[in-house]
């Protein structure tokens, strides 16, 4: 389907247009047919011009023969005889006389213009302007499972745009001349760009456009808050819904995939200089992509047996495909990154041996010590952390057992505890293996829901139940040591709190006690001590978290550098990468002398 | 991949011993740390405790026993085959120093580690007491490597069909009772044993320290299966420990735990016969 074709597809636009002296219409009924009617001359002849009234069509009739390219000479109002010659402007493609008038649009009536050679089809209009006059495309939905079968496979929930419905949304996107869109996006993609290249049918353009400055864009399609990034800040969303920037981010990176498109890029000269990556999260796998194109011979150090981090072990397979992950990891591989699986720095190797071996280290070991909340009975059988839930699912595929050995935990009454995307993903994976009843009890209000959107939606369709305002204080177990209820406390929001959020408070003699069999605590992880029993001269904060030059992203141990969750604690996938980023260039900028950069001219510089 | 270079069946094969080549981890493993390892690409991750090692022959010694579907798999295996994931040394090394006389407790495949840390009591300069006890003869392991280097040894079954008959208990009591020299007491074992030895070197106020072993997945703190109340705090067995001061572990959670694992085990081995 081409440009055209699109357009075409929308229904046609119908310009009423206005005398700006007398203020009256244009357009008139001849047989049923609606034109627009001017008077005019030509060769001092009078002619009458009649003009289709549509924005698509470009019909004119002549009362008179008119060759296109035959200038008019004059154009006149039929209603008040006035000449409607602009004296200041000229047609900005043919540099011809044109004449002006009025077009409602929104509710207000814009200049239009009408060039006097005949044939010339510029009418002065902005693709704003456009925007207002034409009929409003709506947000474009993706398609997705049904809920009712969802909830009994691990297939992904939405299956992505069409190539129709991608170039549609497209259409939506006003090609901002200062675009707050990029403003919000932490890795600064040139998002305008894209979205043009869309429209313009060259989707594998598009996709190689974003991976100037992101390299997963598949994942973060999938993944990223955009509605509190990018899309809460597109100038559509002012008056409408935002441009759907995530799902055109995701169409671009499957249509690349899918189509085999993906090529290798082009490698810097190489150096002999080493770099040793630890840890393959989204951070990890960002400077390790950087620093192979910058020419260095890069190697991942991975603790579990398989690479990607969260991506891996954490995010179901039902909102982010292993396949893709895998997908990007090989790529990584064919790179020439080597990934070393199995190798727990701090243990297998410390940073103090890395040093000696490589150039620059980069830690991204992400912030995976899973948080308890110190209650009776959290000791009890079939309290999970969210972590050992989800590691067991997805990176030791529980879900398959027994074609996979680790066992399933099962509940049929499930309580999740939280209310972040962890905590969706968690009730989710329990509705999906055969859970009865999953609720997520959160002690705040919906509002503050930390999770996104569209995941809170997903899990609602899927018939998950919420309990807000409610904080587990005691679990019982039954005589086998497993957990069999809860109690709860109902809350209240009172003051915000330094974070803003307004804090929950327990409601005196509010509590009731809930039957459950299975409890999983989603409420946070911390650092994990393991890299730093070895390291202890590697400067943390308060929290046990790394502490960098935010400019370079340097850590207290000179050429080591650090970023992601390690560094911020629990955050994005798209901050980790932007991390990464900046310490890649950094990393690049010390070890080949290069003048240094500030943070701003770091991101969105590819 | 990690290839099996020895084994070796213990026990009338339900203690298994392999050699596995693992240069890396060879190179760093201290006595009382692990390894997690996984079979093949359906496999489960489990934890096992280096036994022994050789860092130049770069190779590493675990000894287990069949009690589920994995280690069920692992005794099909042979010489030559390969491990698909070994990752490790896991957990903090037993805190080894010279400090005098030491009762080194063990039971059943305890021993296996017992031996690779009463060694470097040995060797630290200690005077090392060794007690190890089995259900039966047959059950028991390592006799001889640990009379090798103990200054004293003591064996008991349960049946009495070897040594004395009764609990390592037992003789650890009456050692208490005769020496006042006695230092550290060190134990691992079933966690039962444990919390025996525990109980009653607490009347004695003899430090005493144990090695946990309990469910884990990642081993690398990050999960929270193993996680394990001491002094009432949560503490990751595969970060914090496995060595923990016993006088401060609770027990009743942690054999309250382990006895639900057990049964899925029990479970998941039925599963892989039928
Ligand atoms: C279930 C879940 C859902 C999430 N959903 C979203 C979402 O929808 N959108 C979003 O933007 N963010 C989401 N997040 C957060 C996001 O995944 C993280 O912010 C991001 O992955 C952090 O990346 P990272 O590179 O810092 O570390 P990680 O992804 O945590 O990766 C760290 C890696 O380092 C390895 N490692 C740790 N210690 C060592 C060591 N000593 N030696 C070697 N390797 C080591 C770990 O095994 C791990 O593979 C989610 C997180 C979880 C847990
Ligand atoms: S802010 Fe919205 S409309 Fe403007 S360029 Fe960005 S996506 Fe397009
Ligand atoms: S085994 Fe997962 S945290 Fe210890």
């Amino acid at each position: 389907m081409s440009h055209e074709d699109i357009k075409n597809m929308k229904s046609k636009t119908f310009l009423k247009t206005y005398c700006p002296h007398c203020h009256q219409s244009f357009i008139k009924d001849t047989k049923g047919e609606k034109w627009a009617k001017f008077k005019s001359s030509i060769k001092q002849n009078d002619l009458e011009v009649e003009i289709s009234p549509y924005l698509e069509a470009s019909d004119r009739k002549f009362s008179i023969p008119v060759k296109d390219g035959d200038q008019l000479e004059d154009l006149i109002c039929p209603k008040c005889n006035k000449s409607l010659i602009s004296e200041e402007s000229k047609c900005e493609e043919c540099g011809s006389a044109i004449g002006q008038m009025l077009v409602s649009a929104d509710s207000k009536l814009i200049p239009f213009s009408l060039c006097t050679k005949a044939g010339c089809q510029w009418n002065g209009l902005s693709k704003a302007d456009i925007r207002k006059i034409t009929p409003k495309i709506k947000r474009q939905e993706m398609p997705e499972q049904d809920p009712k079968m969802r909830v009994h496979n691990f297939d992904e929930v939405p299956y992505g745009y069409t190539t129709e419905t991608a170039m549609l949304e497209a259409e939506r996107c006003l090609q901002c001349k200062n675009p707050k869109c990029v403003d919000g996006c932490p890795v600064n993609i040139d998002i305008p760009s894209f979205i043009a290249l869309i429209s313009e049918e060259k989707f594998d353009e598009a996709a190689k456009k974003i991976k100037e400055t992101n390299v997963l864009p598949a994942v973060c399609g999938r993944v990223c808050p955009q509605e509190s990034q990018c899309e809460e800040l597109c100038i559509v969303g002012v008056k409408e819904e935002p441009v759907a920037i995530g799902r055109l981010e995701r169409f671009v990176a499957d249509y690349e995939r899918k189509m085999d498109l993906v090529s290798m890029p082009h490698i810097g000269s190489k150096t002999n200089k080493k770099i040793a990556v630890v840890g393959s999260g989204p951070g990890g796998l960002t400077v390790a992509a950087d620093m192979q194109l910058l020419g260095y011979n890069v190697t991942m150090f991975e603790a579990l047996h398989e690479a990607g981090g969260v991506l891996t072990y954490g995010i179901p397979e039902f909102r982010l495909p292993k396949s893709i992950v895998n997908f990007e990891i090989d790529y990584l591989k064919k790179m020439g990154v080597r990934l070393e699986l199995n190798h727990v720095i701090g243990q297998t190797l410390t940073v103090d041996e890395l040093l000696e071996n490589f150039d620059g280290i980069f830690i991204g070991v992400g912030a995976g010590l899973p948080w308890f909340m110190d209650l009776e009975g959290e000791y009890l059988g079939n309290v999970f952390s969210s972590n050992e839930y989800l590691t067991r699912m997805n990176l030791m595929k529980a879900y398959k057992f027994p074609e996979y050995d680790t066992p399933k935990p099962i509940g049929n009454k499930v309580a999740v505890i939280g209310g972040g995307n962890v905590a969706m993903d968690c009730a989710r994976t329990a509705i999906r293996t055969g859970a009865k009843e999953v609720t997520i009890v959160y002690r705040r209000s919906r509002t503050e829901l930390p999770a996104r959107i569209e995941e809170i939606h997903h899990a609602e369709e899927e018939g998950i139940n919420f309990k807000l305002l409610t904080s587990p204080i005691r679990y019982f177990g039954n005589d086998r040591a497993a957990v069999k209820a809860m109690e709860c406390i109902q809350m209240e929001l009172g003051e915000p709190d330094s974070s803003g959020r307004r804090r929950p408070v327990p409601l005196e003699n509010s509590n009731f006690t809930m039957d459950i069999d299975m409890v999983i605590v989603a409420v946070g992880t911390g650092p994990n001590p393991v890299i730093f029993q070895t390291t202890p001269n590697l400067k943390r904060d308060k929290r046990g978290y790394i502490v960098v030059n935010e400019e370079t992203m340097e850590t207290s141990i000179p050429n080591v550098y650090a970023g992601g969750d390690i560094v911020t604690g629990s955050a994005t996938v798209i901050e980790a990468m932007g991390a990464g980023r900046i310490a890649a260039r950094a990393m690049h900028q010390k070890l080949s002398g290069a003048a240094t950069k500030t943070k701003e001219e770091v991101v969105g510089v590819s | 991949m990690f290839q099996i270079i020895k084994k070796e069946e213990m026990a009338k094969g339900t203690i298994i011993r392999f050699d596995i080549a693992a240069p890396n981890i060879a190179k760093k493993v201290k006595p009382g740390q692990f390894v997690i390892l996984r079979v093949n690409d359906t496999g489960e991750r489990i934890p096992l405790t280096v036994a022994d090692k050789d860092e130049f022959a770069g190779f590493i010694t675990i000894i287990f026993q069949v009690v589920g579907k994995t280690t069920a798999l692992m005794r099909s295996l042979n010489v030559g085959d390969m491990i698909k994931d070994v990752a490790g040394p896991m957990g903090k090394p037993a805190d080894v120093e010279k400090i005098g006389t030491i009762i080194m407790v063990g039971g059943g495949t305890g021993v296996a580690i017992l031996h690779h840390v009463a060694k470097a009591f040995k060797d630290a300069g200690n005077y090392v007491i060794g007690i190890i006890g089995a259900r039966d003869k047959d059950m028991l392991i390592l006799e001889k490597e640990m009379a090798g280097f103990c200054d004293e040894l003591v064996v008991t079954t349960d049946d009495g069909s070897y040594g004395l008959q009764g609990f390592v208990t037992d003789p650890m009591k009456k050692y208490l009772d005769e020496r006042d020299d006695i230092k550290l007491i060190y134990t691992i074992g079933p966690i039962k044993m444990m919390h025996f030895v525990c109980k009653i070197t607490e009347k004695y106020k003899i430090k005493t320290m144990v090695s946990l072993n309990p469910v884990m997945i990642d081993g690398t703190g990050m999960c929270g299966g193993c996680r394990v109340t001491v002094d009432d705090k949560i503490q990751f067995c595969c970060v914090d420990g496995p060595d923990f001061d016993g006088h401060k572990v609770d027990f009743d959670e942690l054999e309250k735990r382990n006895s639900l694992y057990q049964q899925d085990e029990k479970e998941s081995l039925l599963f892989s016969i039928r």
